[in-house]
Parts: C-alpha cells; structure tokens; sequence
C-alpha cells in the first residue's frame, strides 16, 4: 500500500543506474562504428562475397549475406554511417533552431510569438510521416535535402518545449533585473535563459534523436529515404524484404541495429538523474 | 456547461480550422514543388513543346499558385477532388472504396487496441512497481522505440514463419470465406494494435498514477478503503477525462501507422494509394490523401484537446 506513496526511483535507483551505464555504452559503440566504418569493414560494401543469396550466419560471414550476396556485417556497419549521421545532422538543426526561435519568443512576446507559436503549431498537426512523403518527394532524397526534411519536420516540437520552459524562466526577478540593465535579446537568451534550461533541453534532444533516427528508418524503408547503393538501417531491411519468409538475417540484423540505438537513448535518458530530466510535457 | 468551457471549446474549433487552412496551404505548395513538368511527364518524351504548352494551358498550370490553391479550396467545398493525373479518373472514384478499406483497418484496430490498451495501462498503475508493472512498461518502450516496420516483420516473423498461422501478405479481393477475411486483417492488424496499444498503455499509466498520487486517494487510503474501491471509485472518475485524452492522442498514432502497414502488407488502403501517387508524381491524388490524413489527425487532436478541456472540473 505504501508504494502509492513511494518514489518507485528509491527503490530500484541502483538498477537503473546500471542500466543507465549499459545504453551509454551501446550509443558509445555505435557513434565509434559509424566514425570509423570505413576502416573496420572487413569486405567493401559493393563486393559480391557470397555465391549464395541470404546467405546464413558463418565464419567469414558474421552476419550472413543479402540478397546479392554482399556482406551483411560490412552493410550493417557502413549503415550506421548514414543513420547516426544523418539523424545526428538533422536533430542539431532542427533543436538549435527551434530552441533558439523558442527563447526569442519567450524573451521577446507579443505579436512575434503569436504568430510564431500559431504557425509552427499548424506545421506540428502534419503527421510527421505523410510530411517526410511529401517533401521527400518534392525536393528529392538527396542526403543534404534529407537532412533538411527531416530537421524540418522536429522544428516546432523543440520550439514548442523550449519556449514553454523559457516563459517559466522569463517571469523570474532575475530576468526584469537583467532588462533593467538595457541587456540585448541576445544577451537574456544566452547568458540567462539558456544556462537555467540546457539540461531540460538536452534531454529533450536525446528524444527528438529517437524520432528522427525512426522516421529515417521508416522513410528508408519506404524508398523514399537513402537511395541505392547508399544504404541505411531502414534501406538495408526493405531491399531484404524478400529474405523475411525464411528468417534470413539480412532482414532481421539491420531492424535490431535501430532497436538497439535507439531503445539504448530512451533508456539512458529514463535514468538519468532526475535533475536533468526534469520535464514538465 | 459554463460559458468559459464553451468559450474555451470554440477558441479551441477555430484553431483547428486555421490550422487547416494553413495545413491545406502547405500541402498544395509542397506537391506543387514535386520535380518534373506535369505537362511534359504526362505527354511523354516524344511530345512536341507546343502540346506540352497547350496541355499546361488547359490543366491551368500557368496560373499563378495561389490562383490554382484557391481553384482547388473550391473544387473541395463543392466535393470534387479534382482528376487523377495518371489515369484520368476522379480522384474521389479512385480514393472511395480505398477509404472504406482504411476505415476498417483502422476501426478494427481501434476496437481492438482500446479495451487491451486501458486493461493493461490501469492495472500496471494499480500495480506499479510489481514485476508485471515493470513487464508492462518495458515491453511498451521497447515497442514505441522501433519503427513500425519492424513491429510489422517481427509479427510476420511469428505468426507466418514460425508458427504458420497466417499468410505474410493480404489481399481483400481474395476474400471468400470468413476465416479468409480473418486471416486477411489479422496481420495489419496485429501490427497496429501493438503501435497504438504501446502508447496508449503508457499514457493511461501515467494518468492514472497522477490520480493515485493526490490528496483524495490517500485520504481514502487512509479511511481504510480497499485497494480496488480506491482505484474503481476515488482515482478512476478523476482519471477519465486524461485517459479519454490519451486514447485520442494515441489512435492519431495510426496516421503514421497505417501508411507503413499498408505498404509492407500490400493492403489496397488510401495510404498505400498516396505512396504509389508519390511515385507516378500525381498531384491531384497526393493533395487529397494527404487531406485525408490531416484532417483525421486534426479530428483526433482537436477532439483529444476539447476532452482535456471539459474534464478540467476547475473550468467546469
């Protein structure tokens, strides 16, 4: 009865650190691989190793072959380039964006914010998937316009966070002191408001991280994202697709790359002290 | 029901109407910049510059852009989506029995996601910090964390590999029986019952939690109430208008949900409809799928926000 009361964090707080400490370690390994993928590819992406399509797991062949008989393992690591990369790109656009149009909002209300926070909400009720559609296929799946979409599309839901964490801030005493001052916009928004939000909103960006990397991965997996022969996790398991009626690796590797990756970011990011986490959405 | 509720309600309906409009205006000048000259695309490459001209004149391309968006509003309030590019039909007549397809997919997996999702969310709250509270939100973080597809191939991967219960794919013209329209639906439908069911879970524990965290509950914890009167009578009354949220919040979930469902599964839904448009570059039938999907997660936000609202007793 009493753990109505309780803070479940107490009674399980060394576990969670635990496994806080493991997911860090898997984003670690992952950021590694996709910096040095070049260098530990044991075969060249392109290079047709096995005389068998899906191809099982063996020496040699770690992760089995595609459905030309590549090598997965090679694929599977060359892949993490792409997505990190691109999801990496994509989340720092879309929160230094948002988070700083967030601040400016707060800081400097009015008309600017109305407007502002009415039309970013309106690019918010675009489900982000039929958005990434549409613009992809306006303007092409080019990794730089990728990138752009897909930083796009977060835009309003870091703008939206960080300007509700800033309105908190900007009612402070600390802030009427700082304008008193004659403080710039620029000034509030660096040195005052952003120093009392960073961790928030650096939790906020390890979420949005999570999102982007699944709507690359769905994009991809649609033929919409990475075009051939550049792959990514979500293009390696559609051009597998054909190996899911027999279980083939080449199908189930890439889908548990992303499932490590980003189950890994939502668990560091549950433990987290709750100091950092601290979020009110 | 108060003024300030309704004033509330309405300020809340105009928004979404704006958001509309400016939704609408987005999409049409989004598909508007798809690469590619219409014209010349449809007459193929052997066609002469003055039938690409005069095609362009007669599909109104060379009006200027906010001409043809108003052109297109009013085709709408008068119910004509306009024509397929691709094969000439009304975009309605194509869209038709592919929305009925869409609705039923989605009406099922509603029916089905809905009552599991609310079992599952309450008793993990009532039970949280239990083995089967932490199974419950592990499971449902970890399904939420992965993309759609995969959901949909590791279904695949149990239940037509493994176990062979069902065909991997699903085709509704091959339907005779009912047993052949079960093992149709089951698998898309499987695979949207866990996208939405997971976040649906984890807001109606977070919900329900809140509750159980209030000064009332402990009071009548502290009145000697059982457990299952605590949470049945004091918490659960209190929750609904947030549970009622979070159902709505969650089945806008099925908007990105479906159009990956329906391409993996090959079902003939509006969604697979608008990934083939985006293929052949068929404005006219990207702009009205794309409406129908913006204007049924509006719906669902609009109706999850008006819920939050109403269930606020302080503006009651």
């Amino acid at each position: 009865m009493a753990r109505v009361a309780a803070s479940p964090r107490s009674l399980l707080g060394h576990s969670y650190n635990l496994v806080g400490v493991v997911a860090a370690l898997v984003i670690l390994a992952w950021t590694l691989i996709a910096i040095f993928a070049p260098a530990i590819i044991p075969h060249s992406i392109g290079d047709i190793v096995d005389d068998d399509y899906f191809g099982p797991m063996r020496q040699g062949l770690w992760l089995g072959s595609d459905y030309l008989g590549r090598d997965m393992l090679s694929r599977v690591l060359m892949g993490a380039r792409y997505t990190v990369g691109i999801s990496l790109a994509a989340v720092a656009i879309a929160c230094f964006s948002g988070v700083v149009l967030g601040m400016v909002a707060a800081v400097t209300g009015g008309w600017l914010d109305t407007c502002l926070s009415r039309f970013l909400d309106a690019m918010n009720s675009i489900p982000s998937k039929l958005f990434g559609l549409v613009v992809v296929a306006a303007v092409g799946s080019s990794i730089p316009a990728l990138i752009l979409t897909l930083a796009v599309i977060y835009i309003p839901g870091a703008y939206r966070f960080a300007r509700a964490l800033a309105v908190n801030i900007n009612t402070m005493d600390f802030m009427t002191v700082a304008r008193v001052r004659g403080e710039s916009t620029a000034y509030l928004i660096g040195s005052e408001i952003l120093p009392n939000i960073i961790r928030p909103v650096l939790a906020d960006f390890g979420l949005r991280f999570v999102f982007i990397v699944l709507l690359l991965s769905g994009l991809s997996f649609l033929g919409l994202g990475l075009q051939p022969p550049l792959a990514d996790w979500g293009a390696l398991v559609r051009e597998n697709i054909g190996g899911l009626p027999f279980a083939a690796p080449a199908v189930i590797i890439p889908s548990l790359a992303i499932a490590s990756l980003t189950i890994s970011v939502n668990l560091l990011i549950d433990n987290l002290p709750q100091k950092i986490r601290d979020r009110d959405t | 029901m108060t003024s300030g509720v309704l004033n509330l309600v309405l300020k809340r309906l105009a928004i979404a109407v704006v958001t509309l409009l400016i939704v609408l205006f987005a999409v049409f000048f989004a598909t508007s910049m798809l690469p590619g000259d219409t014209a010349s695309i449809l007459l193929g490459q052997a066609a002469t510059p003055e039938a690409v001209a005069g095609l362009r004149e007669a599909m109104h391309l060379n009006d200027p852009a906010i001409l043809r968006f108003l052109r297109w509003l009013l085709g709408l309030l008068h119910g004509d989506l306009g024509t397929s590019y691709a094969n000439e039909m009304p975009v309605a007549a194509l869209i038709g029995g592919r929305f009925v397809n869409t609705m039923e997919l989605a009406g099922i997996t509603t029916l089905l996601s809905v009552p599991l999702a609310l079992t599952l969310g309450i008793t993990a709250a009532m039970l949280r910090g239990s083995l089967y509270d932490r199974t419950v939100t592990i499971l449902s973080i970890g399904v939420i964390s992965v993309p759609e597809f995969m959901v949909a191939t590791l279904a695949v991967l149990l239940f037509a590999v493994y176990l062979k219960w069902l065909p991997a794919l699903s085709s509704v013209n091959e339907a005779h029986t009912l047993t052949d329209l079960v093992r149709i639906y089951a698998m898309p439908v499987i695979t949207l019952t866990f996208v939405i069911s997971a976040q649906m879970i984890r807001m109606t524990r977070a919900a329900v939690i809140e509750t159980l965290s209030t000064p009332y509950v402990e009071m009548a914890l502290l009145k000697g109430a059982s457990r299952g009167r605590m949470v049945l009578k004091h918490a659960l009354p209190n929750a609904l208008g947030p549970i009622v949220n979070a159902v709505a919040l969650s089945l806008s979930y099925l908007v990105g949900g479906v159009i990956i469902v329906e391409t993996i599964f090959n079902y003939p839904g509006i969604a697979k409809l608008m990934v083939d448009a985006v293929a052949t570059r068929d404005l006219p039938l990207i702009q009205s799928c794309a409406m129908i999907f913006c204007l049924g997660y509006l719906l669902l936000i609009t109706v999850a926000d008006i819920i939050a609202i109403m269930s606020n007793p302080r503006l009651r």
